[in-house]
């Protein structure tokens, strides 16, 4: 609480969007004005009374539309996240803490698939297996999580050296312990900051797919299909497609004020 | 210390053990296929005949490492096999449109380092003023922005409102070089934006820890000018750091066209391997996905040597 | 005309930013410094001392700032002086060198170019000029092949090498006045006595007024003809070098001088038990050389054994083959009679236990994410299982032993204490497993002088009172003296002596053990220069 009181006025508005976002994602079926898949009019309309932000390419009210794709969009990205911050983290601390060959055999499976650019990886994995929510969430993950190991392990490396590690080492205790308890805590701010970075990477990531076409496949709700879906639009001079793609900034800005604010904390600490 | 110039040749060993992997991976990934390849790809109701066809194309009746043998050495080659979506040679689709997707990145390259290294270093000097801080608010915006909400904005205003560039970035040979130009600088000023933001940031921060340094101090202290110190201190030692920004972000660069060409329309090697790969047509997509991977790690080899060659204690350790 | 007093300071404050808001740190100090004098600025960390030795050229580290006062540089002030004014005296009329000279030189330029950059940008001679003088001065402060030392890079000199090559570089301009900020505490005591010889040579034979800035008063003494006493930024004393030693005023001053004598000798050697055994270990850390060799050594209950030996001697490495971080590759260690697997992972738990370790730094030794009662308690649960009440009872009670108050520290985040009190923390968090032998190693050289001390008393304390036996590993020959029953000296990774106490320190020693203790700074004004008188002497016959 106190920090939020300190806090500086780019935090706070970051603060505001990101719960903003997450209020309408949660209580989409409540706010939106049409369902998901409901066509309410002509094709590409003006903002009217009965379609706040008009229509889409099939006439849906794009504003549903907007609200359940923050829906689709955020809950997706949350998933990957969390999935690729558990496997980076662990293995990584166990990298970190156990060191010698765990560590070699890790790491140079890790550099392998870090020489492979991350979007091309995906769409080769895309292109075998073919596009369906489970192969989007573990692909991303999977490749996301190389970037949290190498953080991690770079963090619990830097405690690891530190010498109340050493004495816990010398107590006999055990991997759970040292890591659970005598790193986790320390590494925690750097790990919070790099969970934004992260969200900010597979939100973009997974916005970017589906912009490609081989994201969430319709009639779903997202944001980087609408726009995909919604581009030729913008030849006529209609700015529907902006809409989507501004949501999209509009959230990924917001994290990425709180994680600097973070990042800042977080180095202000070391001082 | 060892000399740097083995430190450089392990280095691109390194790389290119990485590239045979990467190959390795490419090719398994294939054969990992849960079923059979050819009912996956083409389907329950395939006929006899375009089962035979496909099977024939990616050499199926082979043992695997045969096989793999035969698709590195025609690769290297330059025989990409054949297209399964219409039967071309893979070679005749990738060449020309790997060539306009480096005439893109170069353009934006071209743009983008000069810019960002020079607003960078300004950001350094003149840091928590005024304009570091507006620098730093609009990076961090265009890092958050999906390339293609930069696109479509860049569309908006120079396409559809003022008409000076073409929405569609159409490229071909009988262009001259100024048309060519023309028609890429949105594409380019799009991907500008996305690097521009990256490799700024990262170089402000490189020279900040170097202005941090006690020898900026002590150099101070012995009364050195300021600009003095920036060029004769700051400088030589921040140049390892900043070339490794650069060229890492050009890898990046590489990976970021695919989006671009596609809302563009560019004819270019990205939009190649995105239409490969809603199609599946799996030999174009091995062997694009090879060439921006070997692009890709090829430019962080770089990235590494030329900072090494850069850092002063490893030049200086070959010189003495 | 040119004033009596070079350098003359008037109720100077400075303040710093942190903690959102500008706190004092250095508080009304007026000085005054006349050409060809030394004066010597001591006081522990926090003192303020090298914030006033940069204000003495105008410069303030960033985070700070020249809050009131005067500054008068040779009748020039200044406070408030234009950034170009203060440029043109930096380096020209007030030189600085500072206490990490890898740090301080740049690693793209060669030495000669450094030392040249300063009178050729001042515009008072060319480079070929100033490299002559160079050459020349190299020679005067004993740097090998003063000719061609300056075309190398500083990675390439030795610690002491670079720092005698800055001391070097701060005489380019011919100033008149040099700052030295605690130019030999990186360095080993053998490497501190060449580096003082240099600023002796410059200060002394050169007429140079100089501001010597450290923690040691043994040091300041050999250099200095007035020293002033800090303490909080504010000033405790000042006086004439040989009246300050002998008649200190100020009781702070008298507790600095104190001499350490804390244990009484003990000669029984051979009546107590053997707790530890080192016999013929090696240990390697890449496999093929040996970082230690043939290391034979024993430890008695009851007693301390203090482990002496400079930077990469191999002391640490000692210690963690005892630990077991780093298994012996040869040779056997026996713990209370039994054999000790080599290997960390195989020892049992009560062997563990019984074997504790304090450590150098106590910051980076405690969690900062926990609160002192999880960093005792955790061994009480760990070992014995206490836990509840009971835990909190015993948690308490080594509190009190290690004199701090249990209600007010016990909930305490590590972060929160002092140096001192970390370091007490941690010799609970050893006390709590109920240890028969206790590895400190330099448990103190990270503390200030008058806290390092109490420390000493408390482990001399809870060494009578439970019988502990200590492996004591230091470079500081004072602690040793204060406080070991037998001394253990390494070089390069072997033993080259031990024995009692009283054995080692008296004559005749092993040529390094001399060499050793006759570097260790005595509280005596003619001490370095007798030294130096000798050593020439010998060098000669």
């Amino acid at each position: 609480m106190n920090l939020l009181i300190k806090s500086p006025l780019s935090a706070r508005i970051g603060l505001c969007i990101v719960l903003f976002n997450i209020i309408v994602a949660i209580f989409a079926p409540l706010i939106a004005p049409y369902s998901e898949t409901e066509v309410v009019g002509d094709v590409w309309e003006q903002m009217s009374g009965n379609s706040l932000l008009g229509t889409d390419h099939l006439g849906r009210d794009l504003m549903s539309r907007l609200i359940f794709g923050a829906r689709n969009t955020i809950a997706l990205a949350f998933i990957t996240t969390m999935l690729s911050f558990l496997s980076g983290t662990t293995l990584g601390f166990v990298a970190a803490v156990k060191g010698g060959w765990i560590d070699n055999l890790f790491s140079r499976i890790i550099d392998i698939i870090m020489a492979f650019p991350t979007l091309i990886f995906a769409l080769m994995i895309l292109s075998v297996m073919g596009s369906s929510v489970m192969i989007l969430i573990v692909t991303i993950a999977m490749l996301d999580s190389t970037r949290v190991y190498r953080l991690a392990r770079a963090v619990a490396m830097d405690i690891e050296v530190m010498d109340f590690v050493e004495v816990a080492r010398l107590r006999g205790e055990g991997l759970w312990w040292i890591m659970r308890r005598e790193i986790l805590p320390n590494a925690m701010p750097s790990l919070v900051a790099e969970f934004g970075l992260r969200f900010c990477f597979v939100f973009l990531f997974i916005a970017s797919l589906s912009f490609l076409g081989l994201g969430l496949q319709p009639p779903l709700a997202d944001w980087g299909g609408m726009v995909r879906e919604n581009a030729g639009a913008i030849t006529f001079g209609i700015f529907i497609p902006l809409i989507p793609a501004a949501a999209i900034a509009f959230l990924t800005v917001g994290v990425n004020l709180i994680v600097d604010w973070f990042l800042h904390l977080a180095s202000g600490m070391h001082n | 210390m060892k000399p740097v110039i083995w430190l450089i040749l392990r280095r691109a060993g390194f790389g290119f053990l990485t590239i045979i992997v990467i190959s390795l991976i490419i090719f398994i990934g294939v054969e990992l296929l849960p079923g059979d390849v050819a009912e996956a790809v083409l389907g329950q109701n395939a006929t006899q005949e375009t089962v035979e066809a496909f099977r024939k194309a990616l050499k199926l009746e082979l043992p695997p490492h045969v096989r793999y043998w035969v698709w590195l050495t025609d690769f290297v080659q330059g025989d990409f096999g054949r297209s399964l979506a219409n039967g071309r040679e893979v070679s005749g689709l990738i060449g020309w449109r790997f060539a306009n997707t480096l005439f893109l990145a170069l353009t934006t390259a071209a743009i983008a380092i000069p810019l960002s290294v020079m607003l960078g270093m300004m950001a350094a000097f003149y840091r928590n003023t005024l304009f570091d801080k507006v620098i730093s608010i609009t990076t961090l915006s265009f890092i958050s922005f999906p390339e293609f909400f930069i696109a479509y904005i860049l569309i908006t205003l120079f396409s559809v409102q003022f008409n000076i560039f073409p929405s569609m970035a159409n490229i071909n040979e009988s262009m001259t070089l100024v048309a060519k130009l023309h028609a890429v600088l949105l594409p380019a000023l799009t991907l500008t934006c996305v690097v521009t933001a990256h490799m700024m940031r990262q170089t402000r921060a490189a020279i900040i820890n170097v202005l941090a340094s006690a020898y900026i101090e002590m150099a101070e202290l012995k009364g050195i000018r300021r600009l003095r110190i920036i060029m004769r201190h700051a400088f030589p030692n921040s140049l390892s750091p900043v070339i490794n920004v650069v060229a890492l972000n050009l890898a990046y660069l590489i990976v970021g066209v695919v989006i671009v060409e596609v809302v563009f329309v560019y004819p270019g090697l990205g939009q190649l391997l995105v239409d490969s790969v809603s199609k599946r047509d799996i030999p174009v997509v091995q062997a694009s996905g090879l060439i921006f991977a070997g692009a890709y790690i090829s430019l962080n080899m770089m990235a590494d040597i030329l900072s090494m060659l850069a850092n002063p204690r490893l030049r200086q350790s070959q010189t003495s | 005309m040119k004033s009596e007093n070079l350098l003359q300071i008037r109720n100077l404050f400075i303040e710093g930013f942190y903690e959102n808001q500008w706190n004092t740190i250095v508080d009304d100090i007026s000085l005054d410094l006349k050409r060809g004098e030394v004066l010597g600025l001591i006081g522990e960390s926090g003192a303020g001392k090298s914030t006033i030795g940069l204000a003495a050229m105008g410069y303030t580290r960033q985070g700070c700032r020249l809050a009131s006062g005067s500054i008068k540089l040779d009748g020039m002030e200044l406070f408030g002086a234009s950034e170009e004014q203060l440029r043109s005296i930096r380096g020209e009329k007030i030189a600085y060198v500072a206490q990490s000279a890898a740090a301080s030189f740049n690693p793209s330029h060669r030495i000669i170019h450094q030392y040249a950059e300063g009178p050729v940008q001042h515009g008072i001679m060319d480079y070929e000029q100033a490299r002559k003088n160079a050459v020349k001065i190299y020679d005067r402060l004993f740097l090998p092949d003063p000719e061609k030392i300056g075309l190398k890079y500083p990675h390439e000199l030795s610690g002491g090498q670079l720092q005698r090559a800055m001391v070097a570089m701060s005489m380019s301009c011919e100033p008149d006045i040099i700052v030295f900020d605690e130019p030999t505490t990186a360095l080993d005591v053998t490497t501190q006595i060449e580096v003082l010889a240099s600023v002796k040579e410059i200060t002394e034979k050169m007429n140079k007024a100089a501001l010597y800035i450290t923690h040691d008063l043994a040091v300041v003494a050999q250099v200095a003809h007035r020293i002033m006493v800090l303490r909080n930024g504010g000033l405790v004393e000042e006086g004439e070098t040989r009246r300050l030693i002998k008649k200190p005023k100020e009781k702070y001053t008298r507790d600095l001088l104190s001499v350490r004598t804390l244990s009484e000798d003990k000669n029984d050697e051979d009546k107590t038990d053997v707790i530890l055994k080192v016999k013929d270990v090696y240990a390697t850390y890449n496999g093929v050389d040996n970082v230690l060799e043939d290391i034979n050594l024993t430890v008695r209950q009851g007693r301390t054994v203090a482990l002496v030996g400079e930077s990469g001697s191999g002391k640490s490495t000692l210690a963690r083959v005892i630990t077991g971080m780093l298994p012996a590759t040869r040779g056997e260690i026996s713990f209370l009679g039994q054999p000790l697997s080599p290997d960390l992972k195989h020892r049992d738990k009560n062997n563990l236990r019984r074997l504790q370790m304090i450590y150098q730094m106590p910051d980076t030794a405690l969690n900062p994410k926990q609160t002192v009662r999880t960093v005792i308690g955790r061994p009480l649960d760990f070992y014995f299982g206490t836990r509840g009440k009971e835990a909190e009872k015993r948690i308490r009670d080594l509190l009190t032993r290690i004199e701090l108050e249990p209600a007010k520290y016990i909930d305490r985040l590590t972060p929160e204490l002092s140096g001192g009190e970390k370091q007490r923390i941690c010799i609970a968090r050893a006390l709590a497993a109920e240890p028969d032998f206790i590895i400190c190693d330099e448990v103190t050289s990270a503390l200030d002088q008058l806290v390092a001390e109490g420390i000493l008393a408390l482990l001399q304390d809870l060494q009578r009172e439970m019988n502990i036996s200590y492996l004591f590993i230091t470079h500081d020959l004072a602690t040793v003296k204060a406080i070991a029953d037998k001394i253990v000296i390494m070089l390069e990774g072997r033993i080259i002596e031990q024995g009692e106490k009283t054995e080692v320190l008296t004559p005749p020693h092993h040529a390094y053990t001399d060499k050793l203790l006759a570097s260790v700074p005595v509280m005596d004004p003619d001490w370095l220069d007798n030294l130096l008188d000798k050593r020439a002497s010998t060098f000669l016959s």
